[in-house]
């Protein structure tokens, strides 16, 4: 057998972070339950601060075996298979927060006492309202995420690449900020909880995790465009770019199941 | 497995200890990392089953009670207040181990890792160091489980006893921490498995070697390949499931709590439409180590490869939409049931493709019964048992009686303890040569066979009998007439228990002082692919240069 490496497959050299991460990962759930207990957020936080540091460093050598070109074609074809089956993944992760909406929105377990779904004193937000805008928003920042992979593919400019890039992110972070003004809204005047009933749990644990996944995308773009910036993207190589445009239509997909069933079907229901 | 591995052909190693198994990027090393840590793993879930056994093997509570646990000395010490808690930690235990931290890394992680890459020629893994991260993050999840059962739980004791399906309101009102740390133990396996699912699925697809179609592949890494997709489509939605769990334990929300409107059996249509792909999960890649062993040692191709890996992604797909057989009792209506009996019966028919394909393999083979023969040999037909009593289950109305007795915990055992284990050892007797460079004495494998097959069955069979007079699971005692069985299985739980001595002493025997390999191919030509054309053990890095068809390709020869 020849000693020298004769195919265009990536052949790592070994890594503390995948270690650190797991060390990292085991300190911060073990945290997370004392913080549950009422021990204090400290081992939580020292857990995630060490999470996050192996994210950054971990990608960061990602980016630099990419520029150093050890990411050929056929590296890159696995990268995007790869993305592709993780975001598989989480659609099915959304499908147990849309599997418990449905059976709780079509099958309540008080219909027999006639109430319904939504009690009707609950509900006061009209979903053509901040919904719909946010729906417009994701929409738009969408198309704006396009616009720069379509300007990165043919060549064009990398101005219109950054601006593409930058009006999506300052998109998500508008969501984001809409989003967040939504549930200040509910909770406080209009006396909304986060736990008590069916309804409070799933509306937001499923808006919820929808958050935490647009506050990731976001953090996702603002990486590309900073590496626009650094011009680490050419029309032919450029998969971490793709990943976060994937990712972020991912996300705008659930948004709009979301919208259509717990903000317009749900709310049709009481 | 270590030691061996290191001197391998004249090529001299440079790593240290430390770079080598914890910062490791390669496929093999990672493998055996897997295999050792569920070998670990599971020695501790098999104890706890040897207690559980030496409880059940009189009528009344001898060793399990509240004045403190006893092990030898049962009678001596006087009172004995039964400790129901400690019981059902020890199921609980038990299961979630073997569930998620024994089988699926041993099959999975462990086989799939090393012997993947090899049979389709690809020079490791598509994600090397995303393929340490799936392992290191399993330890971590053990590490959570020993947590759980360690801290704090209900009762005023230690550890959960909830039972493996984790099931509201009993896994909701469980107090203590120690349900919060099983909880995240499952999540950080289920991100495990997920990621490590994201692997072999790109590996596969992306990583063949020149001229390897889909049709060609070595039809253990189609297992892997099937089991990968039902890892990445079931696990995510038991993490929705268990987060649910989580947040009415310490958040308020009532997902499950009827008080606020939510409902607990909502809990087992999520978690099972998880848990009954997670059963193929567990016994898929043990069919194509089965393969691969039968047409060895039958010295024939095997029957039917292209029926064979359409009847693995039959069953895949299938497994996806069966679940609630798993729950006929909770109120489903008849036309529920009746669907979910029909969809599940279905699956009698690819796994009876498989069954009778190995027996076509074998038919007017030369037969030569080495110990990986033997155990799929075993597998074949404790398997066969095992479907055999899932169709009888499988039938809504039958299942009235049948649920949560001892004949379901007969059933279950069959395929997973006599089916997935007998695969994991038949992998680990038919490649441990490979792996290591020595080769275990032939006379303890098959020794340790006869002992397991022999424990095994004396266990489970009788449970059979008990489960049909009606004595339920999950119960730390039983009445005067459920004693004789009982006490049959527990003898067979030692002798198995023995088994697995056994089989220590021959692991640490064969890495010691093993007869060294000196072949690459130690068994015969229908040893076929690619790992065989390797030296014993594989270099570092193998496939430097990629293989040539006819390295492999033996479909002009059939």
């Amino acid at each position: 057998m020849a000693h020298a490496k004769q195919h265009d497959y990536h052949i790592l050299h070994p890594s503390i972070w995948p270690f650190v991460g797991a060390v990292g990962g085991f300190t911060m759930l073990f945290g997370a339950v004392l913080w549950m207990h009422g021990s204090g957020p400290w081992l939580f936080l020292i857990g995630l601060a060490a999470v996050l540091y192996v994210m950054f460093g971990w990608w960061s050598d990602v980016i630099a075996e990419s520029r150093s070109g050890d990411h050929t074609p056929v590296v890159r074809l696995g990268l995007r298979y790869g993305f592709i089956l993780f975001i598989m993944s989480e659609v099915m992760f959304f499908s147990a927060w849309f599997w418990s909406f449905f059976k709780h929105a079509l099958y309540p377990m008080n219909t027999y006492e006639g109430s319904t779904y939504v009690p009707p004193e609950f509900y006061h937000v009209d979903p053509l309202h901040i919904p719909l805008i946010n729906t417009l928003i994701l929409l738009l920042s969408g198309c704006a995420v396009t616009w720069a992979h379509h300007a990165l593919v043919h060549n064009e400019s990398r101005k219109d690449v950054e601006w593409g890039l930058g009006i999506g992110i300052l998109l998500g972070i508008a969501f984001t900020g809409l989003q967040a003004y939504e549930y200040w809204y509910l909770i406080g005047p209009q006396d909304w909880t986060f736990g008590q009933d069916k309804f409070f749990s799933n509306f937001f644990m499923a808006t919820g995790f929808h958050g935490a996944h647009v506050i990731i995308g976001t953090i996702f773009l603002t990486v590309c465009w900073l590496r626009v910036r650094a011009g680490h993207f050419t029309a032919e190589q450029h998969v971490g770019f793709e990943a976060a445009a994937w990712y972020w239509h991912f996300v705008d997909v659930v948004w709009l199941f979301l919208f259509a069933a717990v903000y317009m079907w749900g709310i049709g229901l009481h | 497995m270590a030691d061996a591995a290191v001197h391998g052909h004249g090529e001299k190693d440079t790593r240290g200890f430390f770079t080598r198994w914890f910062m490791s990027t390669n496929h093999k090393d990672i493998g055996i990392l897997y295999l050792f840590t569920a070998g670990v793993v599971g020695f501790i879930a098999v104890a706890f089953t040897i207690y559980m056994r030496l409880e059940l093997m009189h009528p009344g509570v001898q060793y399990m009670c509240e004045e403190g646990a006893r092990f030898l000395s049962a009678a001596a010490e006087g009172e004995c207040t039964p400790n129901g808690h400690l019981w059902n930690v020890m199921i609980t235990y038990h299961g979630v181990l073997m569930m998620f931290f024994v089988v699926i890394p041993a099959l999975f992680g462990g086989f799939g890792n090393y012997f993947m890459p090899l049979m389709i020629g690809a020079p490791d893994m598509a994600f090397p160091r995303l393929n340490n991260l799936s392992y290191w993050m399993f330890v971590a999840g053990v590490s959570l489980g020993i947590a759980s059962l360690l801290s704090p739980g209900g009762n005023g004791q230690l550890g959960s006893g909830v039972g493996w399906v984790l099931y509201p309101p009993l896994s909701t009102t469980e107090q203590g921490m120690s349900m919060d740390f099983a909880i995240f133990a499952v999540h950080l396996s289920g991100a495990s498995s997920i990621l490590g699912a994201i692997n072999m699925i790109t590996t596969f697809l992306n990583m063949r070697a020149p001229g390897m179609t889909l049709f060609k592949v070595p039809l253990f890494a189609w297992s892997i390949f099937v089991t990968a997709w039902l890892i990445l489509l079931a696990l995510p939605v038991l993490a929705g499931a268990i987060t649910m769990l989580l947040t009415d334990r310490n958040f308020g929300t009532t997902f499950f709590d009827p008080a606020g409107g939510g409902d607990p059996v909502l809990y087992q249509h999520i978690l099972w439409f998880f848990g009954h792909p997670e059963v193929y999960i567990i016994i898929i890649p043990g069919f194509g180590i089965i393969s691969h062993v039968v047409a060895t040692f039958s010295r024939k191709p095997v029957f039917g490869y292209l029926p064979m890996v359409w009847a693995m992604i039959a069953i895949g797909v299938l497994g996806f939409v069966v679940w609630a057989h798993h729950m006929y009792t909770v109120g489903m209506s008849l036309t529920q049931q009746s669907y979910f009996m029909l969809a599940t019966m279905v699956i009698a028919v690819p796994t009876g493709i498989k069954i009778f394909s190995w027996i076509a393999t074998m038919w007017g083979g030369s037969i030569e019964f080495r110990t990986p023969m033997l155990w799929a040999f075993g597998f074949l037909f404790l398997f066969t048992v095992g479907g055999v009593t899932g169709i009888v289950l499988s039938q809504a109305a039958v299942d009235r009686a049948y649920h949560d007795t001892y004949y379901v915990v007969a059933h279950f055992h069959y395929v997973m303890s006599l089916g997935a284990v007998f695969c994991i050892f038949a992998g680990f007797y038919y490649w441990i040569g490979k792996m290591s460079g020595r080769q275990y004495p032939e006379w303890a494998g098959k020794l340790h066979f006869w002992m397991m097959f022999i424990g095994s069955n004396l266990t489970f069979f009788p449970q059979h009998f008990l489960g049909r007079q009606g004595m339920p699971r999950r119960y730390i005692d039983y009445p005067e007439a459920f004693a004789y069985w009982n006490w049959w299985s527990s003898v067979g739980a030692f002798i198995a228990f023995a088994s697995f001595l056994l089989f220590i002493g021959i692991v640490f025997y064969t890495l010691l002082y093993g007869r060294r390999v000196t072949e690459n191919n130690y068994w015969n030509e229908h040893a076929d692919t690619l790992e065989w054309t390797l030296p014993s053990p594989p270099p570092e890095h193998t496939f430097e240069v990629l293989p040539k068809p006819s390295d492999w390709d033996r479909s002009h020869a059939h």
